[in-house]
């Protein structure tokens, strides 16, 4: 870990790591707060799902509460939400869209817009938590990597589903996602989705770190996409970092945390971040941080002058 | 210029390894898709699904029919069954479509896969009733009748034909089904008695034939015909005075006695 953008171990660097060896308890389960709140979002999204379809939950009367699932849904009768990435696919196959999942595409493009675009990674799709176990039980088991795989390759998976989707007339990867196989079998019942997830558990845990979400979902690419514009960005405040590395460790896209990089932004600034808060939870200096992007500017300017 | 050489063929050889991980990979997905996507001849669709190529192109996979149906007659296909991956459908030995007449589902869809210009819920065609002769009840000669009676187009989509029998005083009742008016909705083959429902819904495609255009039906009156052909002409009605029926109102040829 001492090749951070060039830098080389410093001895306050070392500090900063025993620092973080050395917290206590109190100061570990705080540490955790965006993780416990992750899965709160998570698990609330699809609850809300089940409750609607599977015991009638109505808001107001006669209305569901929220109906559909992830690839499509309606908020009590009114607010209509769609997934971008796969109206996108069914627009390309040549049929014509009707106008509510248009809005629904819309509102939900705008919200992750805003948002930043994979914070629907981190918070709310359900792949995430299957990834995270086999990521999180993988550091604890000290698996090695066994092989190595650009993370450009979700582009690629990207860019041919769409291009499929126009040659097959069907969405591509909407008939074969395991995000929709999950979320659609936990509100509308069992198939043998299961057992893609877990393969792509064992596959994550055992052949390739991070290997679906960080490398392979094209839904994830999407949003990475969009999430360059994002208005909710970690700011990065080069003051008090001490380059220990222990961000990077920790998060699950880390060549987002490159910090010769993000120095010059100062904020990681790239839409591979899902905004999952991991890294601004646990550095020891406390140089990363939510912040919004026009603020950040001021707020990196005002530390560096204070500590002058 | 050795090492040049080595890093041009370095170069080939990572551009044809992409490629072919491309093309394998490519092709895998392709055959995943006409694996599932491929129209399925047995899927019944809810009211207003567009036909099986565009309702899988169009379909978001959403659920939200399901959730809008109040008798719970829709469902989802997993992943890895028989059905196209994630499309609703309906089974109508477990629950039919009850014809709902302001057709919740089809207002749910929000992609227009099902389609909106249903108007009329007795217009959708989400399959056609076929009745297996040999095990139908009616047709074997007892008063069953019960796919007449719970059709909701009775009359129309079923019909029933008398006929009478040579050597039983008892006329057999014939259920027939008339394509022009049934929804396909299975009601029918939910109410069948029979242990394996000698009447099911099956998508169009799989019952119906189409006769060549160049066939002419030459006793039909619309039909253009090549000969000089007299319409049928109906007797004149017998003349109003005539005198009553010798036999009382209500005694048929049942009531003589004896074969
Ligand atoms: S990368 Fe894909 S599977 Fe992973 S969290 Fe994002 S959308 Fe879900
Ligand atoms: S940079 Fe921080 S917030 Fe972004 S993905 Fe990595 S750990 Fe999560
Ligand atoms: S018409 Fe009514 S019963 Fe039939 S599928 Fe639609 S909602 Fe269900
Ligand atoms: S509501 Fe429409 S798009 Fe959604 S699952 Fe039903 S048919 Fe498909
Ligand atoms: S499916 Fe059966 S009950 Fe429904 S309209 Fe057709 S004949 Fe009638």
């Amino acid at each position: 870990m001492n090749d951070l953008g060039g830098y080389s171990v410093r001895a306050d660097a070392l500090a900063s790591t025993e620092k973080l060896h050395k917290r206590s308890i109190g100061a570990r389960v705080w540490s955790w707060r965006y993780i416990v709140l992750r899965r709160i979002v998570q698990v609330g999204v699809l609850l809300l799902f089940i409750g609607t379809a599977h015991w009638a939950w109505q808001y107001p009367a006669k209305t569901p509460f929220l109906s559909g699932n992830l690839s499509a849904s309606k908020f009590i009768g009114l607010i209509p939400m769609a997934d971008p990435f796969a109206t996108l696919q069914i627009f390309l196959t040549g049929h014509v869209l009707q106008q509510e999942v248009l809005i629904g595409t819309a509102i939900i493009f705008g919200f992750y817009l805003l948002l930043g675009g994979r914070v629907f990674c981190a918070w709310v799709c359900p792949v995430n938590m299957v990834t995270d176990l086999a990521g999180w039980l993988r550091t604890k088991l000290d698996i090695r990597a066994i092989v190595h795989l650009p993370r450009s390759v979700r582009y690629f998976i990207l860019a041919a589903a769409l291009v499929l989707s126009a040659v097959t007339g069907v969405a591509a990867f909407e008939w074969v996602s395991p995000v929709g196989m999950m979320h659609r079998e936990i509100i509308f019942g069992i198939g043998f989705g299961f057992l893609a997830l877990l393969a792509i558990f064992l596959f994550d845990l055992l052949i390739l770190k991070n290997g679906w979400c960080g490398h392979f979902c094209p839904l994830g690419a999407f949003w990475s996409l969009v999430g360059k514009a994002g208005l909710v960005k970690v700011r990065f405040d080069k003051t008090n970092c001490t380059h220990c590395g222990e961000c990077a460790k920790v998060c699950p896209e880390p060549q987002v945390l490159n910090l010769k990089k993000i120095e010059e932004r100062g904020m990681v600034f790239s839409g591979e971040c899902s905004n999952c808060g991991r890294c601004t939870a646990l550095c020891p200096e406390g140089s990363l941080a939510f912040d919004l992007r026009p603020l950040i500017r001021k707020h990196n300017a005002r530390a560096e002058q204070s500590a002058v | 210029m050795a090492e040049q050489s080595v890093s041009r063929r370095d170069f080939l050889v990572k551009a044809a390894q992409g490629t072919a991980m491309a093309a394998t990979g490519g092709l895998l997905w392709v055959y995943l898709l006409r694996q599932e996507a491929r129209a399925h001849p047995f899927a019944l669709r809810p009211p207003g699904a567009l036909t099986e190529k565009d309702f899988n192109a169009a379909c978001i996979k959403c659920g939200q029919c399901v959730v809008s149906c109040p008798y719970d007659t829709l469902k989802l296909a997993g992943s890895g069954g028989d059905l196209p991956i994630g499309m609703p459908y309906f089974e109508p030995r477990k629950i039919p479509c009850y014809l709902c007449p302001d057709i919740p589902c089809m207002k749910a869809c929000p992609t227009g896969a099902l389609s909106p210009e249903l108007k009329n819920i007795n217009d959708s065609r989400m399959g056609l009733a076929v009745i297996d002769l040999e095990n139908c009840l009616s047709w074997k000669g007892l008063r069953c009748e019960i796919c007449h009676r719970e059709c909701p187009l009775k009359g129309k989509a079923i019909t029933l034909e008398m006929h009478p029998r040579q050597l039983s005083k008892h006329a057999m009742f014939y259920p027939i089904v008339n394509s022009d008016a049934c929804t396909g909705c299975g009601i029918c083959e939910k109410a069948c008695p029979t242990t394996e429902a000698a009447i099911r819904i099956l998508p169009h495609s799989m019952v119906q034939g189409k006769i060549g255009e160049h066939y002419r039906l030459g006793w039909t009156f619309e039909t253009e015909i090549t000969q000089d052909f007299k319409p049928y002409e109906a007797p004149a009605p017998a003349p109003s005075d005539a005198p009553p029926p010798k036999k009382a109102p209500g005694m048929d040829y049942l009531n003589e006695g004896g074969l």
